[in-house]
């Protein structure tokens, strides 16, 4: 495997990153500890090569501060949902293995995806297509078929959020299409 | 005063996680639907640990630790949890009654039957794609 030429894109974020968790550890964000951590970032990156993520570059901060505001909401309220389904429900509950399509084909979103819906208690990722994006989901206290439904659109409300976060332009382009549609 | 107030409600929070999940893998009837008690109420519980945790020292430097803590958090459990879960689906750990839809299986299945095709050998074990199905792995497309 080649080293591929030093990618703005894909190392300097996982640079920057990486000196955070530095200083993070050491609970010590002066100048000192940063170049040091700066330094040893750049070595890593350049001789632990991982396969490069694919990032769109671009990033939106307010459409990830209110995906992530919703995401905590639903945290809560799913967490206690589940602890009400362990007490009233528990050896009587129903499940149902669903399966939903993505629209996206880029890793990075499938996976952030697929991590978002696993978070959210009540659904877990059993199995990934990658070919077609879609993703396995067993989900607890599902009974009928409006239930799977309503999954579905969950993940895929999620995914568009992803897309809209990060997403390449032209998904994003997709996604707006599709939307003015409905 | 009020911070103490605060506290405690988050360390209960955060207590009242960890009993969600206790009660979940006792009453849960399957493995997978104890993995999402085993797994996801932590989510919740360790942030309002740590937020807690955050309120108890107040010190400036340690929110970036902690906020490293959840982040590997967020990062790990979900892959942990997809392990176990698909492991569990694959070697049939699961109760099947228990679920009202299975989209899963017909794929499944229909893996196995192309992989039959490919390699006429298994034709002759007589084993019904099923249970071959705990065996074999299944090709990604």
């Amino acid at each position: 495997m080649t080293r591929q030429k030093f990618s703005l894109v894909t190392d300097v974020p996982l640079i920057l990153w990486l000196t955070f968790v530095w200083g993070a550890l050491w609970q010590d964000f002066g100048a000192g500890t940063l170049i040091f951590g700066l330094i040893i970032a750049f070595v890593v990156v350049n001789f632990f090569y991982l396969p490069p993520v694919g990032l769109s570059g671009r990033f939106n901060i307010l459409a990830f501060v209110s995906f992530s505001a919703g995401f905590l909401v639903d945290l809560v309220t799913a967490s206690i949902e589940v602890f009400w389904l362990a007490v009233t429900r528990g050896p009587a509950l129903r499940n149902a293995v669903v399966a939903v399509r993505l629209r996206s084909h880029s890793d990075l979103i499938v996976t952030a995806t697929g991590h978002a819906t696993s978070l959210i208690p009540g659904s877990l990722v059993v199995e990934v297509d990658r070919a077609s994006s879609t993703l396995y989901l067993h989900c607890l206290n599902v009974r009928t078929e409006e239930d799977a439904e309503a999954m579905r659109a969950t993940v895929r409300k999620s995914e568009a959020a992803f897309i809209r976060i990060m997403g390449t332009r032209q998904e994003l382009a997709e996604l707006r299409a599709e939307e003015s549609v409905s | 005063m009020l911070t103490d107030v605060v506290m405690s409600i988050l360390l209960i929070g955060g207590a009242l996680m960890s009993l969600a999940a206790g009660i979940g893998l006792v009453r849960f009837p399957d493995l997978l639907s104890r993995m999402h008690a085993a797994t996801k109420p932590q989510v919740l519980g360790l942030l309002l640990f740590l937020l807690a945790l955050a309120l108890e020292t107040g010190s400036w430097p340690l929110i970036p630790l902690l906020v490293l803590c959840w982040f590997f958090q967020l990062l790990t459990t979900p892959v942990s949890a997809h392990m176990v879960g698909r492991a569990g689906y694959r070697t049939r750990h699961l109760r099947q009654d228990l679920l009202t839809i299975d989209e899963l299986d017909d794929v499944v299945a229909c893996a196995v039957v192309e992989v039959d095709r490919d390699d006429p050998a298994h034709e002759a074990e007589g084993v019904d794609g099923r249970q071959d199905a705990d065996r074999r792995d299944v090709p990604d497309h």
